[in-house]
């Protein structure tokens, strides 16, 4: 019981991380966005090129004290949101904001459907279809609570390590979101686009930093997968769903609902896998989404959307 | 001679899977181009149909549900109707939200049923698929040009329906209501209509239309498994769509041969260029060149091929002959 919570919360931070990145452009593209895993997927691998570019020069890299990797990851972090960013922007200025520009913004959702193909098929054809790891190393779980207590928790340093940066990454977004010019604007522009226009703000600088902000999230997620699984190119589809049924529980546009949401879906997924199967865990999700627009269509923490 | 007979045998097969598609599209075409509502999740609509119609069909086989050997019509009928009960199930739920909600919950249908077709072996035979899936004609006729004839001409026969019926339903004043709530959700609810409810009609059609495909699918192979129906195959058919003309039946039929012909040919193609080791990879790259041709078409020619026709009324054009 304790250690289905404990998996829970570590795929769960990593569903927050993505669920808020997809909330954000959500909530300020209005559009639900298919390709949103597909930038944890380039996140994912542009740090894993980074590793292995650094490994490959031969530098010495022991890993850091209990954990399975050394310093070339934590290099690789922000390199990878940097990298991540990069593509998202790319991709907006190519498909996105072209469609945009003509009004037809509904056709957004199956452009970014066939963005996140063309890409996820591009990453498959550059590195290959075989999973990767960032390290090899074999790391030892510590017990955090004795067998006996009910069922005991044992944890690995990676997991806490993931836990621990996805919640400061959270935190470090509140305080940007609530107290900068930028995450004012972004939040303003979200409400009303029209009257964040007429205030003065660029809501064009605001798109950008939309897209920037959700893809450096993508990316941590994407490495966060990566490191406490494998590298794959599903990595990031596999956890579409997810993030979806995260960003629709805490209610679309809501930051923290999104935030919460991730961790209630890791949990429930986690929970859940007992008793559907772990063939169905990925459809414990679904479940929820489904749950959750009969019951509370607009969410913990959203407004009423139509 | 015999090369011949091959080439027509191959342009039956080529003919017969572009009418399949054709027949998927048009209900899709019903969903987002006359009713714009987003079904991201038409391959798990298609793999209802292929299944329920293979279980209803196929012989009786130990450790299997199923193994009815009803005759093939039966299984085309229970697969449109469970299609469409698939569809009335993700509608009630979906369709008085806005549309991204219709969206993402089509898409986690589909990876939910790819799961059953993959994990639920008593049903769907598991990884290994469903075998046996009676061909119609093929003992009587033969296998090969015979047979792939023979099916070509029951594709194209259920099309000529599916488009005539599709027809007669957008023409009518109920097509007109979904094409209204289309354009103006608002301003056609304020005229009395029931856009819930008409919504839901044209959902549940379309998808019974694609369980239709399914099953026309299932009976041309002869063999189904759950990597049939992957999100590529619901990716391959909206560009269909899109390529062809959304909100035109003739579109939707048109932009499913091309595409189909883009994609075999570019298939061939790259099998025949990249060296053996690296096949994976030039899959990969038929998938990146089909979404560069959704791309470039949503954004150089956004109403496809042949495009909607304009509505106005004949009459409005007799009135004002200078507009």
């Amino acid at each position: 019981m304790l250690q289905l919570i404990a998996d829970g919360l570590v795929v769960g931070s990593t569903v927050s991380l993505g669920a808020i990145g997809l909330t954000l452009t959500y909530s300020l593209l209005r559009f639900a966005n298919f390709g949103h895993g597909e930038l944890l997927t380039t996140g994912a691998y542009a740090a894993l090129a980074v590793v292995t570019a650094i490994t490959a020069w031969g530098v010495d890299a022991p890993p850091i004290g209990p954990f399975s990797f050394g310093w070339p990851l934590l290099v690789a972090l922000p390199v990878a949101a940097g990298a991540t960013a990069l593509v998202a922007l790319a991709i907006d200025a190519l498909l996105f904001a072209r469609l945009r520009a003509r009004g037809s913004a509904i056709v957004l959702i199956i452009a970014s459907f066939g963005a996140a193909l063309a890409l996820r098929n591009l990453l498959l054809f550059v590195f290959g279809p075989l999973p990767e790891y960032y390290s090899r190393e074999i790391q030892i779980a510590v017990a955090l609570v004795p067998r006996g207590v009910m069922g005991g928790m044992r944890v690995t340093p990676d997991q806490m390590v993931v836990l621990g940066l996805a919640l400061a990454a959270m935190v470090a977004l509140h305080v940007f979101l609530t107290r900068t010019v930028l995450g004012k604007a972004m939040r303003a522009t979200a409400m009303n686009p029209d009257l964040a226009r007429i205030t003065g703000i660029d809501t064009a600088a605001v798109i950008r930093a939309t897209w920037i902000l959700g893809a450096a999230l993508a990316a941590l997620a994407g490495v966060f997968a990566g490191l406490t699984g494998q590298v794959r190119t599903t990595l990031g589809f596999e956890l579409l769903l997810p993030m979806f049924a995260a960003a629709i529980l805490g209610g679309v546009g809501s930051i923290h609902g999104a935030a919460l949401g991730g961790l209630v879906v890791g949990l429930a997924e986690s929970l859940l896998t007992p008793v559907l199967g772990a063939e169905y865990r990925a459809a414990s999700a679904f479940l929820a989404i489904i749950a959750i627009l009969l019951v509370r269509p607009a969410g913990l923490f959203g407004r009423v959307a139509r | 001679m015999t090369d011949l007979a091959g080439l027509a045998s191959y342009a039956a097969f080529f003919l017969a899977f572009a009418g399949i598609f054709a027949v998927i599209v048009l209900g899709l075409n019903l969903h987002w181009g006359f009713t714009g509502l987003f079904n991201v999740g038409v391959a798990g609509f298609v793999a209802i149909g292929a299944y329920v119609s293979a279980i209803l069909t196929t012989p009786d086989h130990p450790g299997q549900l199923g193994g009815f050997a009803l005759p093939v019509v039966v299984g085309w009928l229970g697969a449109a109707a469970a299609a469409g009960l698939a569809g009335l199930i993700v509608g009630a739920a979906t369709l008085r939200l806005r549309h991204d909600y219709l969206a993402i919950a089509t898409f986690g249908i589909a990876i939910v049923i790819q799961l059953v077709a993959l994990n639920a072996q008593w049903l769907t035979g598991g990884p290994f698929g469903l075998h046996f899936v009676p061909k119609p004609f093929e003992a009587s006729l033969g296998a090969g040009l015979p047979f792939n004839a023979a099916y070509l001409a029951l594709v194209v026969g259920v099309v000529l329906l599916v488009h005539a019926g599709l027809e007669r339903l957008v023409r009518s004043p109920w097509g007109r209501v979904l094409r209204a709530i289309r354009e103006d959700e608002v301003a056609a609810e304020s005229l009395g209509k029931r856009i819930f409810a008409f919504r839901l009609q044209a959902f549940v059609i379309g998808s019974a239309i694609m369980g239709l495909g399914g099953a026309l699918y299932a009976h041309f192979i002869g063999y189904i498994a759950p990597e049939d129906f992957l999100p590529i195959l619901t990716f391959q058919l909206w560009t269909m769509l899109i390529v062809g003309g959304a909100g035109n039946n003739r579109g939707a039929i048109l932009g499913a041969v091309v595409v189909w012909a883009v994609w075999a040919i570019s298939g061939g193609a790259l099998r025949a260029i990249m060296p053996p080791d690296a096949q994976t990879r030039g899959a990969a790259l038929q998938v990146v060149l089909i979404g560069i041709l959704l791309a470039a078409m949503l954004i150089l020619r956004p109403r496809g091929l042949l495009g909607e026709e304009t509505a106005i009324s004949r009459h409005a054009a007799a009135r004002e002959p200078e507009g």
